[in-house]
This record gives C-alpha cells, sequence and structure tokens, in this order.
C-alpha cells in the first residue's frame, strides 16, 4: 500500500519523478544492438570459415595441379604421385550408382506416392525410409561388407567396384526417394483428376501427366544425391577399397579406389608433400562437385 | 445415322484389359523396389545382430560395457567400450557446443534480420558449406585448425580431440542453421506483430516469442546434428587421432567410435575372425545410439509441436 502512494520512484514499476512508468527504451535498445551484431557476427564467422578453407586449398595446392598430375598413378615419391586410378575409379563408381539408384530410387517414391493405399504398411515403409536416412554412411559400409563382400561374393567379385556402387546406391536411395515424392507431391492434383476423368489409369496418368512435370524436380535431387555420394569416404573403405592402387579397374569385379579415398590416404601421411597433393586432389573433388 | 456409329470394329477401342495388365505389373515392380528399402533396414539390422551375437559368444558384455581399455587387436585384449564412448561424446559435446550458437544465430540472423538479397546470397554459401565432404573438413581440421589452436595453447597435440570437435562442429551447422530456419520462418507473424503492438522490441520478441513457438524444431535441428555428429566419421579419423584412451581431455588424441572401424577395415580383418565381430559389435553400439537419438527427436516435434492454422 505505501509503495503505491506517495514516491512513485519507489513503486514496483520503476516510476521516474514525473511519476510515470520508465519503460527503459534505451537499455532495451542497446540490448538488441548487441543482439543483432551476435546474429551478424555467426554468419560472418561461418562465411569466413568457408572462404579461409577454400582460400587455403586453393593456394596449397593450385600449383600442383597439372596434366602430370591428373594423369599418373599414385607413388611413393609424392612428387610422382597421381590422381588417375582415384579418379577413374571414381567415374566408374560414380555410373554404376547413378544407373542402380536412379530407377530403384524413382520407382519406389512412384509408388510410395501415387500408387499406395494410406494402409499401415505405407506407413511402415515411410517412417523406415526416414530412418535409414538419419543412420551413419559407415553403418551402410558394414551392411554393404557383410552382404555383397561375404554372401554376394562370387556375383559381386568380393571387394569391388560393383560391391562399392551398390552399397552407396543404398545409401542415397532414401534421399533420391524423399525427392522423388516431394517433386510428385508439387504436381497438381487437379492434373491427376483430369487424367483420370478422361478414363485413363493411374499409370497413365503418372506417365504421360505427372512424371513429365516432376522430372526436373526428380533430377536436381538425384544430382544432390550423388554428388554426396562422391564424397562419401567412410562405406566405401569399409567394403575395402584399396589404398594404394597402381592400375585402372578392368571390369565391375576389380579393386579400386576412389578420389575422396585417396586424399585421405596422402592427408594421413606424414611428409608435407603429401599434404600438398592431397590439396591438388581436393581442388580436384571440388571441382567435380561444382560441375553439378 | 447417329453420330457415334456403335459396333462398327474399325474404331479406336481403349485396350483396357492391356491397360489394366500395365497397371498391374507397374504396381507390383515399383512396390518391389519400395520393399528394398525395408530390406536394407532389415539387412542392416540383421547383420548387426547376427555379428554382435557372434561377438558376445566370445567376449562378456560385462567386460564389454566396464573395461577401461580398449586394445582389441593386442594379445591381451581388452574390450572397453566406454573407452570409445567416451571420446564419441566429447566430440561430439564440442561439437554442438560450437554449432548451437553458430548455427542458432545465423538462422536468427537470415530469418529476422537480414534482407532478401542478402538472403538470396547467403541461403546458397550454407548450401555450399553443407556439401562440403567430410574428408576436405579432415583436411582442414589437421592441417590448417590444429597448427592454429597449437600456437595459442601450446600444449596441444598433433591430434587432439579439441579440433576435431570444431571443425566437427563447423561440419553440422549448416544443418542446425537450415533446419532452425524452416522452424523460426514457419512462426506466424501475427505471434511477432502482437508483441510489437505491446511495445516490445525486436530482440524481445525473438527471444520471448518467436525462439519459444520454434522450439521444437529447434531442437530436433540440434538432435538431429548430434546425431550427425556421432555418426561422422573421416573428420575424427584424421583428426583426433587413434589413440583409444577413457577420459574427457580435449587435448590429446582419442579414438572414436567411428575411427575405430575405420583403423580395423584398413588392417586385416578375416571373416569370422574376432576382430572382424569387433567392428560389428563397435558399430552395432553407433546404430543403437544413432537410432535413440533419431527416435528422440521424432517424438520430441510430434509431442510439443505447436500447431498454428
Amino acid at each position: 500500500m505505501a509503495n503505491l502512494t506517495s514516491d512513485p520512484s519507489r513503486s514496483p514499476l520503476g516510476g521516474n519523478d514525473k511519476g510515470l512508468f520508465d519503460s527503459q527504451l534505451n537499455k532495451r535498445y542497446r540490448i538488441d544492438s548487441v543482439f543483432s551484431a551476435a546474429a551478424w557476427a555467426a554468419v560472418v564467422v561461418l562465411v569466413l570459415v568457408l572462404a579461409v578453407l577454400i582460400g587455403d586449398v586453393l593456394v596449397d595446392g593450385a600449383a600442383r595441379l597439372s596434366w602430370d598430375f591428373i594423369t599418373s598413378f599414385p607413388s611413393r615419391k609424392p612428387e610422382q604421385a597421381g590422381l588417375l586410378s582415384a579418379l577413374v575409379g571414381t567415374i566408374w563408381v560414380m555410373v554404376i550408382v547413378a544407373v542402380v539408384s536412379f530407377p530403384l530410387g524413382v520407382g519406389a517414391g512412384i509408388y510410395l506416392e501415387e500408387f499406395a493405399e494410406d494402409s499401415w504398411f505405407a506407413r511402415a515403409i515411410e517412417i523406415n525410409i526416414n530412418n535409414l536416412a538419419g543412420v551413419p554412411s559407415i553403418i551402410y559400409g558394414l551392411l554393404g561388407l557383410q552382404v555383397f563382400v561375404r554372401w554376394l561374393g562370387p556375383i559381386t567379385g568380393g571387394r569391388s567396384i560393383l560391391s562399392g556402387a551398390l552399397t552407396l546406391a543404398l545409401l542415397i536411395l532414401p534421399v533420391v526417394i524423399v525427392a522423388t515424392r516431394e517433386s510428385l507431391r508439387a504436381v497438381p492434383d487437379s492434373l491427376r483428376q483430369a487424367g483420370f476423368a478422361l478414363g485413363a489409369t493411374r499409370w497413365q496418368v503418372v506417365c504421360n501427366q505427372v512424371f513429365p512435370l516432376a522430372l526436373p524436380g526428380i533430377l536436381t535431387g538425384t544430382i544432390l544425391a550423388l554428388s554426396r555420394a562422391i564424397g562419401e569416404t567412410a562405406p566405401l573403405i569399409t567394403i575395402g577399397a584399396l589404398t594404394f592402387i597402381s592400375f585402372l579397374p578392368e571390369d565391375l569385379q576389380s579393386p579400386f579406389t576412389v578420389l575422396p579415398i585417396q586424399i585421405f590416404n596422402w592427408v594421413s601421411r606424414p611428409q608435407e608433400a603429401f599434404h600438398t597433393n592431397s590439396a591438388a586432389g581436393i581442388i580436384v573433388l571440388l571441382g567435380v562437385l561444382l560441375l553439378r | 445415322m447417329s453420330v457415334f456409329p456403335v459396333n462398327d470394329t474399325s474404331l479406336w477401342k481403349p485396350a483396357r484389359i492391356l491397360n489394366r495388365r500395365i497397371e498391374l505389373a507397374v504396381k507390383l515392380i515399383f512396390g518391389l523396389f519400395a520393399l528394398v528399402s525395408v530390406a536394407t533396414t532389415i539387412g542392416i539390422i540383421a547383420t548387426l545382430i547376427f555379428e554382435t551375437f557372434e561377438f558376445f559368444r566370445e567376449v562378456s558384455i560385462i567386460n564389454f560395457l566396464t573395461d577401461s581399455k580398449w586394445t582389441p587387436l593386442f594379445s591381451s585384449a581388452q574390450f572397453g567400450i566406454f573407452v570409445l564412448v567416451s571420446a564419441t561424446v566429447m566430440l561430439s559435446g564440442i561439437a554442438i557446443s560450437v554449432a548451437l550458437p553458430l548455427g542458432l544465430l545465423s538462422a536468427i540472423c537470415l530469418s529476422e534480420y537480414a534482407s532478401p538479397k542478402v538472403r538470396s546470397i547467403l541461403k546458397p554459401l550454407l548450401e555450399v558449406l553443407a556439401g562440403i565432404p567430410s574428408v576436405v573438413f579432415g583436411y582442414f581440421a589437421l592441417l590448417l585448425v590444429t597448427p592454429f589452436l597449437q600456437s595459442i595453447i601450446p600444449e596441444l597435440e598433433g591430434f587432439n580431440a579439441l579440433s576435431a570437435g570444431v571443425v566437427l562442429g563447423i561440419s553440422i551447422t549448416p544443418l542446425v542453421a537450415s533446419l532452425s530456419e524452416d522452424a523460426i520462418s514457419a512462426v506466424p507473424q501475427s505471434l511477432r506483430d502482437g508483441a510489437y503492438a505491446l511495445g516490445a522490441t525486436k530482440r524481445e520478441t525473438i527471444i520471448s516469442v518467436v525462439l519459444p513457438a520454434a522450439l521444437s524444431g529447434i531442437v530436433s535441428s540440434v538432435i538431429l546434428a548430434v546425431s550427425r555428429a556421432i555418426g561422422e566419421t573421416m573428420i575424427v579419423t584424421l583428426a583426433a587421432g587413434q589413440n583409444p584412451r577413457l577420459g574427457l581431455n580435449p587435448f590429446v588424441p582419442v579414438m572414436a567410435m567411428t575411427a575405430f572401424i575405420v583403423q580395423a577395415s584398413l588392417g586385416d580383418t578375416p571373416a569370422g575372425s574376432l576382430a572382424y565381430r569387433t567392428i560389428y559389435a563397435v558399430g552395432m553400439s553407433l546404430f543403437v545410439l544413432t537410432l535413440i537419438l533419431n527416435i528422440f527427436s521424432f517424438w520430441f516435434v510430434r509431442r510439443f509441436r505447436e500447431k498454428y492454422e
């Protein structure tokens, strides 16, 4: 009672001597500036880190890039070591991954989005795919080791390109499926209704109307998934892609290596010169990635 | 004569039977494709369980959980999984303490403070950061961050958990940032307008109104980022070292669960040997850990998500 009467500056609302509520705006605006400075600082830090990373790789490795580097095999001497086997290995693996995962992923996506009823079965598969997307890549490597290298060894040739590509295809399958479903969902339903009204079967509607419209989105998603697969190291190491290969793969059943593994190998060596090599390798890798 | 002559066999007839058959075939084939994903999950779980089961026939589960050393390839082998788990947990802890402030503040900046033009430049940059392969981050950690940190902290060893953790954090920041930004953008403008109408400043609106409303999305993004950090392999293998050591000292080399799997895979592990099974036992622990985190994150979002209509 006593607080609210005579002396406004002692009221619980902190009144000044005019008896008015003091909104302390200046102090609050000052804290505001600190906060927004922090937010912008975070963004600046991230951009700086990106710039430093790319800049350092360029500075270190650009000198080493040459036609020789791309076309020689790895060797014990850093000056003579090159990327050829890794580059060719990456290309082989990527082609097979694309060939396997595109039909599988798009087909599964079309099924789940257009053909499956809203049953517990479809819902279970959806949950399943979401879970698979969160599994660490090295576990896919363990799966590939057991299934493709050991069980299906006679067909795939053991630790071969085929096993590696199949493992990576499984890895990016959830991504392709989700991208397909999103693109299909973006096509307006009225198109499908029109097709059904004209007497088309579901497959005719999908094949002739929906799919062509969804194709750009599906392709974008697939390319993103493939570019993720290019950079994957752990699953391939686990299934046994070797780190020192000085020959080109001859067929689907040969042992192989890929760019990220070659880089990993070089970075792990203690000699300076190999680090330069790895920087140059990274430039090549990023270049391949940026091509998409 | 009617306009549409009937029963004239030269007219177009819809190929109903053929179309029905095609429909069935397509449904079957594509359904089988969808089942591949189920087969993958079953394959992962079955493989892990089978080999782990075999592993526990040779190594008692008590030893696995309570040994204080991890020396599976020595003659007097010890299998204390918590040695590896402690390293993984410490690395993820450092990573998230980098990624959470950086990611959340960037998300706030992108959605609340940045103009559309700035946003159109910054978002692609974030995507580029997200797309960098982890080997490149590993290179960065080992050859750039470690020497830099060593100049500040002289007793830092060449392989240490601190630089690996920091770079790990940077690699998962885009995930935190983009998911948090989605959550923040989903908060309806009417909530912010109400706060402004009551006289709140922009900062007060963000901290007291927007962030609590977006909380479930932000927390789920953090949990997903942690689960990513736990499963990350190349950064920790290259920068944190290969020295299994129980404890939480970030200045010395440690071996994470994923780093062990890589090291064992690079070596000689004939099928059916104990070393082979050890890989799967560690893999099983990793899988269980990330599965629990992912399920928790889904449950959390479902339970706490505010629905705005």
